[in-house]
């Protein structure tokens, strides 16, 4: 059966890329008003980026086929 | 579909953009295909209401932490935390802690090896019948009304905050939990909340990492919080001497005895929500494991619910103000302080992660409480009283009905609240009528063998009605608190813990009594349900590091650490 941690990893892995896209394009676009405080830490990038990483590694460890 | 999701709501908090959107509709589909997913694996009665009994201790643990970690839980405390300090946290330590690693080492070998579907399931082994009818019916009626009273709060979260229709937010939610809850059973309801815990970090965590930084550092948010509202809200325990000295109006009695001892022992160990993810473990030693892995995990959530509202406190420019007022005035109330810090960090991506988050704890607390009635209806009340010679399928046939139609009911309930706000307060006031009883009546069932079935009934009839005649008393006289709570300078909450205690304290008496009064139980009835007539397997020769009670050392020690550095 595929595992619940192989889900997660990728729920984590999807919702990091997409977070991590749209911070590098705010990064390259920056939006003339980001309508958040603490704009200039680029929190989506590198929280993205954890996710992502998080994700994947999930995602390979508990991957069905490694798995059986 | 444009409509249907952002209407033109006034003051609405935060706008999603596509990327946001495409987050949550990821979310759906994911829940949807988990569902789909394991369809195939509900086709027997111990796999669609139990789980197949399987999980492992990890998963059971968050399970059981998740079915609490609802979204309105969430705002609610982080709303608390707001309003009275850091005094809400006593709700996810002492109010918590104790009872899960109480539950994990004295009551769940009882509940596990006694291979018990559910808490009614066991009073009936321990009392017989009426002691399982009544709570049955009281609790199947209850969770089903409590999933619409999340649903209809949900619905109106997602309009106050996203601007959504409240119609569309019900639906969609709660034919999604149908399908994912109808194929999948309990094992899908599962999954589905240890996906919710990590939604929920994931999307909350930023928060106070952010608000910190913003706030210049804990010991400057300390200084903020003095300022803006008084040192009282920085402090655990100090302020607990008198009723007068804190922003809540309670007292160290009522947080110790009544929350600590009573209102949490009676959720954690009773609740058939959570202890049935317990339930589902795949042996003993997982099932002692679970909870613990809840407890230490429990302690860190005040992290993405106190926190941010103690930040709200100290860098919102707007003071929030109570539900009443906000209406009145067009202003942000308490509870919004969750979604208005979550608007104030995260942009695209992120923001679209922190509203998935809310949304995945409401509809895993709608699926939970679906699930939870599914099976006591199923078992504890259909089976039992109404058809006792059903095939194993047609349990399974009846659990996926139950499951659709306790939706729809939940749907009807979310409309009644709508016309009638009143209805929560009732249903939450329900809620707390029973738990306290239900704990002393079955923590007296697993600890005390001399306990009669009539003993057991009893003492949980009168504690309940002793609960509600106090609710009603003060209900009519306000006043009567005081009398309650022992005190003129008690206030609302002080109500509940007084309330929880008494109820105890009348069920443990009339159980008592009664139980000396009649005939004892044979030995020969009681073998794996009481303590003394109940061989507990060891957990074997394993490193101390593999012992449930050494991980429950772990987590006490933590616990008072915690409590002192926040005293």
């Amino acid at each position: 059966m595929v595992s619940i941690w192989f889900f997660i990893g990728i729920s984590l892995a999807v919702n990091g890329a997409l977070i991590l896209g749209a911070g590098i394009y705010q990064l390259v676009i920056p939006p003339a008003d980001p309508g958040v405080v603490l704009f200039h830490l680029h929190a989506n990038v590198w929280w993205g980026a954890a996710l992502l990483a998080i994700g994947l590694v999930y995602s390979f460890k508990f991957a069905p086929k490694r798995q059986s | 579909m444009t409509l249907l999701l952002a209407a033109e709501v006034p003051n609405r908090l935060v706008r999603l953009s596509p990327i946001d959107i495409v987050i949550v509709i990821f979310y759906f589909a994911l829940v949807l295909s988990i569902g789909w997913y394991l369809r195939g694996r509900a086709n027997t009665g111990e796999d669609f209401f139990m789980a197949g009994r399987e999980m492992t201790a990890w998963v059971a643990g968050l399970s059981f932490l998740s079915a609490n970690l609802g979204a309105l839980e969430l705002m609610g405390w982080a709303g608390s935390a707001y309003q009275y300090g850091i005094l809400a946290t006593h709700w996810y330590w002492i109010g918590a802690i104790p009872a899960m690693l109480f539950l994990a080492l004295v009551m769940m070998p009882f509940y596990y090896i006694s291979k018990t579907h559910s808490v009614p399931g066991y009073l009936k082994l321990r009392f017989g019948e009426s002691s399982r009818a009544l709570s049955a019916v009281s609790f199947a009626f209850m969770t089903v009304l409590m999933s619409g009273v999340n649903m209809f709060a949900m619905a109106k979260v997602m309009q106050i905050v996203l601007g959504w229709d409240i119609n569309f937010s019900i639906w969609v939610s709660s034919v999604t939990v149908a399908i994912y809850v109808t194929l999948g059973g309990l094992r899908s309801a599962i999954f589905n909340e240890v996906l919710q815990f990590f939604l929920i970090w994931a999307g909350a965590l930023l928060i106070p990492i952010l608000g910190l930084y913003e706030a210049g550092g804990w010991t400057n948010l300390k200084v903020l919080i003095t300022q803006r509202a008084s040192e009282q809200y920085i402090h655990m325990w100090s302020g607990l001497g008198s009723f007068s000295n804190n922003p809540m109006g309670i007292n160290w009695v009522g947080i110790v005895f009544g929350l600590g001892a009573v209102i949490s022992m009676g959720y954690w160990t009773t609740d058939f929500l959570v202890v049935q993810r317990i339930l589902a473990a795949k042996d003993i030693r997982s099932a002692e494991m679970a909870p613990i892995i809840g407890a230490g995990f429990k302690m860190f959530v005040p992290i993405i619910v106190i926190l941010p509202g103690l930040l709200g406190l100290a860098v919102l420019p707007e003071k929030l103000v109570p539900e009443s007022v906000a209406v009145a005035t067009g202003g942000h109330s308490y509870n919004d302080v969750l979604p208005l810090m979550l608007a104030r960090y995260c942009g695209p991506g992120l923001l679209g992660l922190g509203v998935t988050a809310l949304i995945a704890g409401f509809m895993s607390g709608m699926a939970g409480n679906v699930s939870a009635f599914t099976t006591v209806w199923t078992y504890d009340i259909y089976r039992p009283f109404i058809n006792r010679t059903g095939s194993d399928h047609h349990y399974v046939n009846m659990g996926r009905w139950t499951t659709v139609i306790g939706v729809l009911i939940s749907v009807g309930t979310a409309y009644l609240v709508m016309q009638f706000a009143s209805i929560m307060d009732y249903v939450q006031a329900l809620f707390s009528f029973f738990i306290a009883p239900l704990f002393g009546t079955v923590v007296l069932g697993m600890l005390w063998k001399r306990a009669t079935g009539a003993g057991g009934f009893w003492g949980l009839l009168c504690g309940t009605l002793s609960s509600i005649g106090m609710w009603a008393w003060v209900k009519i006289d306000p006043s009567a608190l005081r009398y309650v709570a022992l005190s003129p300078h008690a206030k609302g909450l002080a109500q509940d813990m007084f309330q929880a205690l008494w109820s105890f304290v009348v069920c443990v008496i009339v159980t008592v009594t009664v139980s000396l009064a009649t005939k004892p139980m044979a030995d020969g009835q009681l073998i794996g349900l009481v303590y003394g007539l109940t061989k507990v397997p060891s957990v074997g020769d394993v490193p101390l590091y593999q012992k449930p009670l050494f991980w429950a050392a772990i987590v006490t020690v933590v616990f008072f650490v915690l409590n002192i550095i926040f005293w």
